[in-house]
């Protein structure tokens, strides 16, 4: 049973006169994103096609498919970029396709290509960033110091990004990404081309903030990651073709690891 | 087949290449691994005679990588990191294209090019700018053979492209070597180095280790446990304040710990998560992978 909240998740005031206050409750606490039937189509291309899935708080969702499956147009109608042809998308409780703007202050989003700003340094762009999230100025300070602790980065603070290697690049942008303390942080191919020991790094930061609540939606190339997801979804032709725990997936369809399972999938 | 000593590259003060030797056989399927700034594109230039390095010196096929670079590019088959076909030519068109600057044509090449150019013969008259992302990559490797190259060198072929055309690649690869080229291909997917014969681990333009896969691996230096229970978050922190850890991270669904010495045994560690209150709890001796040794070598 599908419900969204236009006002905010945590007003209990917001009941839907069809579902009980135990329903609304759980539904409130637990599910951080939800779709039904969600389609985009691009002229006669239907690129995502009814999907329908929810995410829970705390949640790490890998959304995983082939090259031209559909991902990026779901992500993208997930983050109020895209409007949905047809199909709901809820996400920290707010009706998505409706107000686009609004989910936009309760998400992260870190992309693939680094989109921090090369020329200013560290702590710029931790403020440049806490200021368009609309952090107060004691806030960005007492966030700058913390981050800055946290990623060991204090000695490079005031260097410029562009010039700092890739990996500490990523884990910054995805401190970044978490510094207005969104509920859903989207992670778009975050570990691209990273040494193995960064990349695991990277994977620390991640089960970290899961563990303090954050709800995380990756998507990757490297199946072994999938493998650290709580639950994965594999998209095939616009279709989710699979969503389940890595294990359960392995056993359903007696693959050894994760690459197998995607390629049984991907190729039929 | 191609033999490097001494090769150093700096760009503006910045060391790419820190004094790298290495020799292909003729045959042989040959990987560097490195992630992105290692240095793997300024080798594969440098063999590809594109740009000269700072010094040492190279021979490919017995040419010298720089004052026989005409020789060296009839014989070089070359595909970039990044799609370099004309995107507004179709795939025939970009065939032809290369087959004529190279004074052959498709037909004469088409026994080598056929497995991989029959998948995309029914795109022939698609622009090669609207092909996908595994479709593009075989066109690439069809122009980049269509002189019929003794040496490939392909720079991160797998990059950005999805687990099942990576795979149908990489079979490509295979296939390929048994018609006796050499194929000398860079990834940042250290799991792609099982598919070579030999490889070389590259980091900040530093050779960290050589020789088959398998060598690598058997010569990675701590006993190695795979650990799984419920809760992976909780059980990496965990195994990293066990005395004696050498290093903990995930690796698929198991984590894998490295201990200093072997005075733990498996079930001393298992003792040690349950006390913590881990459930469904695991534990296995393991041998290392390419990424344990890459991590362990960094």
């Amino acid at each position: 049973m599908w419900r969204y909240f236009p006002l905010l998740p945590t007003s209990k005031t917001v009941l839907l006169n069809s579902c009980s206050p135990q329903e609304v409750y759980t539904i409130m606490n637990d599910t951080v994103i939800s779709t039904e039937q969600l389609t985009r189509t691009f002229g006669a291309f239907t690129a995502v096609d009814h999907i329908s899935f929810d995410v829970k708080k705390g949640e790490i969702f890998g959304f995983l498919g082939a090259n031209g499956a559909g991902k990026t147009t779901a992500l993208r109608m997930l983050t109020g970029l895209l409007q949905p042809s047809s199909g709901k998308v809820a996400v920290a409780g707010i009706d998505v396709a409706r107000y686009p703007e609004k989910v936009k202050s309760r998400i992260g989003y870190m992309s693939q290509k680094f989109s921090l700003y090369p020329d200013l340094t560290i702590r710029e762009n931790i403020r440049l960033y806490g200021g368009i999230y609309g952090l107060t100025r004691s806030d960005i300070r007492s966030k700058t110091e913390a981050l800055l602790d946290q990623l060991e980065l204090r000695e490079q603070a005031d260097q410029v990004v562009g010039d700092l290697p890739l990996g500490w690049k990523q884990k910054l942008a995805f401190s970044v990404a978490l510094i207005h303390e969104p509920e859903v942080v989207f992670l778009d191919e975050p570990t691209s081309g990273v040494d193995p020991l960064t990349r695991r790094q990277f994977w620390d930061l991640i089960y970290a903030a899961a563990h303090r609540g954050t709800t995380l939606m990756v998507t990757t190339h490297y199946m072994e990651e999938a493998e650290y997801c709580n639950r994965v979804s594999i998209m095939v032709d616009g279709k989710i073709k699979a969503l389940d725990t890595p294990r359960r997936m392995k056993d359903t369809l007696h693959a050894e690891n994760m690459d197998e399972v995607f390629r049984k999938l991907a190729r039929e | 087949m191609i033999n490097i000593e001494n090769i150093s590259k700096s760009y503006d003060g910045v060391l790419a290449l820190d004094n790298i030797s290495l020799n292909v056989k003729p045959g042989e399927l040959f990987g560097i691994l490195g992630p992105d700034g290692a240095g793997k594109t300024t080798l594969i230039r440098i063999l590809a005679t594109l740009i000269k390095a700072d010094s040492g010196t190279g021979t490919l096929a017995g040419l010298d990588l720089v004052k026989d670079y005409r020789k060296i590019r009839t014989i070089v088959g070359y595909m970039p990191g990044r799609f370099s076909l004309y995107q507004d030519l179709t795939v025939r068109e970009n065939l032809e294209f290369f087959a004529n600057v190279f004074g052959t044509t498709i037909q004469q090449s088409y026994d080598l090019i056929r497995d991989i150019y029959v998948q995309i013969e029914p795109f022939n008259e698609r622009r090669a700018g609207a092909l996908s992302g595994g479709m593009k990559q075989k066109l690439a490797l069809c122009c980049a053979m269509i002189h019929l190259p003794k040496v490939l060198l392909l720079d991160e072929p797998g990059t950005g492209v999805d687990p099942v055309s990576r795979k149908e690649f990489w079979d490509m690869l295979k296939h390929l070597r048994s018609t006796g080229i050499t194929i000398f291909v860079s990834t940042a997917n250290m799991d792609e180095a099982e598919k070579c014969d030999r490889v070389v681990l590259l980091q900040k333009g530093k050779l960290l280790a050589s020789g088959t896969p398998s060598e690598i691996t058997a010569a990675y230096p701590h006993p190695l446990y795979a650990v799984r229970a419920n809760d992976m978050y909780r059980l990496i922190n965990d195994l990293r304040t066990l005395d004696q850890a050498a290093g903990c991270y995930a690796f698929g669904e198991y984590a894998h710990l490295s201990m200093l010495s072997d005075n733990l045994n498996t079930k001393d560690i298992q003792h040690f998560l349950e006390r913590k209150g881990h459930e469904d709890v695991e534990v296995l001796p393991t041998t290392a992978n390419i990424e344990d040794c890459f991590i362990e070598l960094m």
